[in-house]
């Protein structure tokens, strides 16, 4: 039952996939609206909105199709995991309406455009933050029986949880700060380099403190980083993220305009690889396996097929828009 | 019954409230994403800038619409988790896949052109342009296809077994996929997607037309409109009618909740026209009906015998009085549709479409009809269903999660309180575009003709003296007599 690659673990990985696209495609855009404050309101602040406008639309679709994957796949973990998480999830959803529509009402409504572009911020921070403590609550683990949550309506909230909602709002602000060094020119540029290096600084400090806590969550966490010869393989983990590091402050200091993203992104990708090793097998962390929280083989197949010519196409005309609105964005939209 | 119902019922207030919420946006957006695309296609091929025009001015209702639905569809998606997880684990296998799927063939497709559709006029080819358009109306389409297929299967269950834990296993993805009720509902659904749509350009263009009857743009899409009300809505009453009979053979409970027969007619049953159902009592009070009429409409047969809710378990019964009275907005409002229809025929034959003011009062006056049919139509099949979520097999108070009140309440006040606020705040935002009177100027291709500043004041003025120079009927126009025809 528990081959390598038999139908869940195949699955595990598409929706690993989903979740990873999501952060790194719409993480820039919410690190957009958690930086605005800092933005001049007029042309300066259209502008860094127009960065994303046309795109973030098909990046926020990878949230629904990872969990509609993970209703779909491992039908048992949504049920489990959703109730228990709760309080996050309704919270990240309400920030995603405001966030979400504040892309065209700040357009309609000129008179009220400080509302809504504090709407937009606002949302893109309590939706990150939420997505944070979401995934400190899971590491952390969540109290089962039977086939349903069986631990009270605040177990989500610990320090540990909140230090991971809290490192989120930063990365995410920070791959936000690098996409807009790719993406404008000037004075707006030269803010982001500054806002790029230092948030890039508190970033790491937080991935570290994320990563040092996590193996002292459960025993299981530390078995996985730290078995020999396992050791051998996660050990490449933190490596990697030196090596970026080092990459990432050579390219600010230089003045190079796509290597700081690309590195941010990195940081991120690790970081999801981190996760995956110290959860997997597992769907609900400490509590149920991929094995036993997966759809009926019929379910899995049905669903194989359409993933496997579907998300190539996806991918291919995604990376078409981002074709057609490549270079450097102006001031005016369709509006 | 407090204690324990509570959670379960404010869920399912919050999903009603949700839901309903929701399906405004891609009732209206299925139905205005095909108009878009019959515009540019129109523009491409006539070059003639009132298509262009059209186009530009409903670009931008469409935007704050698909916003609008696609935020509040997110909600759906996670809320099955969140509220109904007992249900997410034991139909996940069945429904994820359809849910999966939607996301993969529309959702996408939707969302990644949605960009170059708003933005790429200047960027792409108008060829491409018109692709993209092309794709996101193709891709509400698909999506109003796999949402549609998952509802029915609740309705109507198919092609599936039942496993050791309770889960609902696929065993034919096609019976799934193409179940009883489901071809029905898809062309029933979408044509009410058309209708809305058509009622709200309709109400529109009549809105500038009684201001102003030489707005061209205002007269090209009453004129589109009407048509469009014209054939589908006597198409849609008779889909509407097989659905019925469908509905009739698969989930019967239904359809005498929807006429009100809580007893049984074995000699023909009469169509209860009006009355106050009373669940406890089960009779119907104040009823006016005509005799026979629900045999002959259900049954073709006069002397057709029908059951009634007696026959049916008191448990599984659905909660009359709102099916009922839902189930007569429906009809009401699609019969005025036709109405509306048949006097934009007349209209249109006697050459007084643009002209006729009781006309484009009553178009304007049908312009919101589209959507209070919608989610009339859409409680009476969804209420009408109760108590289960998979019809006959899982009742709905067996698939919420198990949550306290308190949770539910909090989530929910939160949901109304949001709600309000934005989609109220969007809503108006659409309202002050349909304000505006279309623009038929400038060079095509052009998509920034908000720029210029006096366009607004300068449309308003000279209308109203066009109006009153061209009023042929005379008294009608635009002063103290005109409210009162």
């Amino acid at each position: 039952m528990t081959g390598f690659f038999d139908l869940p673990t195949i699955w595990a990985f598409v929706i690993a996939f989903a979740v990873f696209a999501y952060v790194v495609m719409d993480g820039f855009d919410l690190g957009l609206g958690i930086l605005f404050p800092g933005f001049k309101p007029g042309p300066e602040r259209s502008r860094v909105m127009n960065t994303v406008a046309p795109v973030w639309d098909g990046n926020e679709t990878w949230l629904v199709l990872g969990g509609g994957g993970l209703m779909a796949a491992f039908p048992l973990a949504y049920a489990i995991v959703l109730p228990a998480l709760y309080a996050p999830i309704i919270a990240m959803l309400l920030g995603l309406i405001f966030r979400g529509v504040a892309f065209e009402f700040r357009w309609r409504d000129p008179r009220h455009r400080r509302t809504w572009d504090i709407a937009f911020t606002a949302g893109s921070i309590v939706a990150t933050f939420a997505q944070g403590v979401t995934l400190g609550a899971l590491l952390q683990g969540i109290a089962v029986e039977g086939r349903a949550y069986a631990g009270g309506w605040w177990d989500w909230l610990t320090p540990f949880s909140l230090l991971v909602g809290a490192s989120l709002v930063i990365g995410y602000a920070l791959l936000g700060a690098t996409w807009l060094i790719m993406k404008t020119d000037g004075v707006l540029q030269l803010k982001c380099y500054t806002l790029a290096r230092n948030l890039g600084i508190v970033t790491l400090i937080c991935m570290a403190t994320v990563s040092a806590a996590t193996p002292f969550l459960s025993g299981a966490y530390y078995e996985a980083w730290f078995a020999w010869p396992r050791v051998l393989f996660t050990a490449q983990v933190p490596l990697l993220v030196l090596i970026c590091t080092v990459v990432f402050f050579i390219g600010l200091r230089r003045g190079w305009e796509f290597m700081p993203f690309l590195m941010a992104l990195a940081f991120f990708t690790l970081g999801l690889i981190g996760l995956g090793v110290s959860i997997f097998p597992h769907v609900v962390p400490q509590a149920v396996t991929i094995w036993q929280a997966a759809a009926p083989d019929d379910s899995l197949i049905f669903m194989l097929v359409g993933a496997v010519v579907l998300i190539p196409i996806i991918l291919a005309y995604t990376g078409y828009a981002y074709w057609v609105f490549r270079g450097k964005t102006g001031h005016e939209g369709y509006h | 019954m407090f204690e324990q119902a509570d959670a379960v019922l404010l869920a399912r207030i919050q999903f009603a409230f949700t839901v309903s919420f929701h399906f405004i946006f891609p009732a209206f957006s299925i139905g205005l994403a095909s108009y878009l695309a019959v515009l540019e296609a129109l523009w491409l091929k006539t070059g003639r800038d009132v298509y262009l025009g059209l186009f530009k001015y409903w670009l931008k209702i469409f935007a704050l619409a698909f916003g609008m639905g696609v935020v509040s569809g997110i909600v759906m998606s996670y809320q099955f988790g969140t509220n109904w997880s007992v249900f997410s684990d034991k139909a996940g296998p069945v429904i994820g896949p359809l849910m999966a799927y939607e996301v993969m063939t529309a959702f996408f497709l939707e969302a990644g052109f949605l960009g170059v559709m708003l933005f790429g006029m200047n960027r792409v080819g108008r060829g491409l342009h018109f692709a993209a358009t092309l794709a996101v109306a193709v891709g509400t389409f698909i999506s109003a296809f796999w949402i549609l297929s998952a509802n029915s299967w609740m309705q109507t269950p198919a092609g599936f077994s039942i496993n050791e834990v309770g889960q609902f296993v696929p065993e034919s993805w096609l019976e799934i996929i193409f179940n009883p009720s489901f071809p029905y509902r898809l062309v029933h659904t979408v044509l009410a997607a058309y209708l809305t749509t058509a009622l709200v350009v309709g109400a529109v263009g009549a809105w500038h037309l009684l201001r102003d009857r030489a707005n061209e743009g205002a007269r090209v899409m009453f004129s589109m409109a009407m048509g469009l009300v014209m054939v589908a809505a006597p198409i849609q009453i008779f889909a509407g009618d097989m659905h019925g009979l469908n509905t009739l053979e698969h989930q019967p409970a239904k359809v005498m909740a929807m006429e009100g027969h809580f007893q049984s007619h074995p000699d023909g049953a009469p169509l209860i026209l009006f009355g106050i159902p009373d669940q406890e009592r089960a009779t119907v009070d104040y009823e006016i009906s005509i005799p026979k009429a629900s045999s002959l409409i259900l049954k073709h047969d006069l002397n057709a015998p029908l059951d009634g809710l007696e026959t049916v378990d008191r448990a599984d019964w659905p909660y009359v009085p709102i099916v009922f009275w839902s189930f007569r907005i429906m009809v009401g409002l699609g019969f005025l549709m036709l109405a509306l229809g048949g006097f934009g025929l007349l209209a249109r034959l006697r050459g007084n479409l643009h002209q006729s003011r009781p006309l484009h009062r009553f178009a304007l006056l049908m312009g919101p009809a589209g959507f209070v049919a919608v989610i009339a139509g859409w409680v009476t099949t969804e209420v009408g269903r109760q108590p289960f979520t998979v019809y006959g097999l899982l009742r709905t108070a067996q698939s919420a999660s198990p949550l306290d009140a308190p949770a539910v309440a909090a989530s929910l006040l939160a949901f109304i309180l949001v709600y309000f606020i934005v989609f109220g705040a969007g809503t108006i935002y659409i309202l002050k575009l349909m304000a505006k009177p279309p623009q038929i100027t400038g060079p095509a291709g052009d998509m920034e003709d908000d720029a210029q500043p006096p366009v607004r004041a300068a449309g308003i003025t000279p209308a109203s003296s066009v109006s009153t120079g061209r009023a042929i009927g005379g008294q009608h126009g635009t002063h103290e007599g005109g409210p009162r025809r």
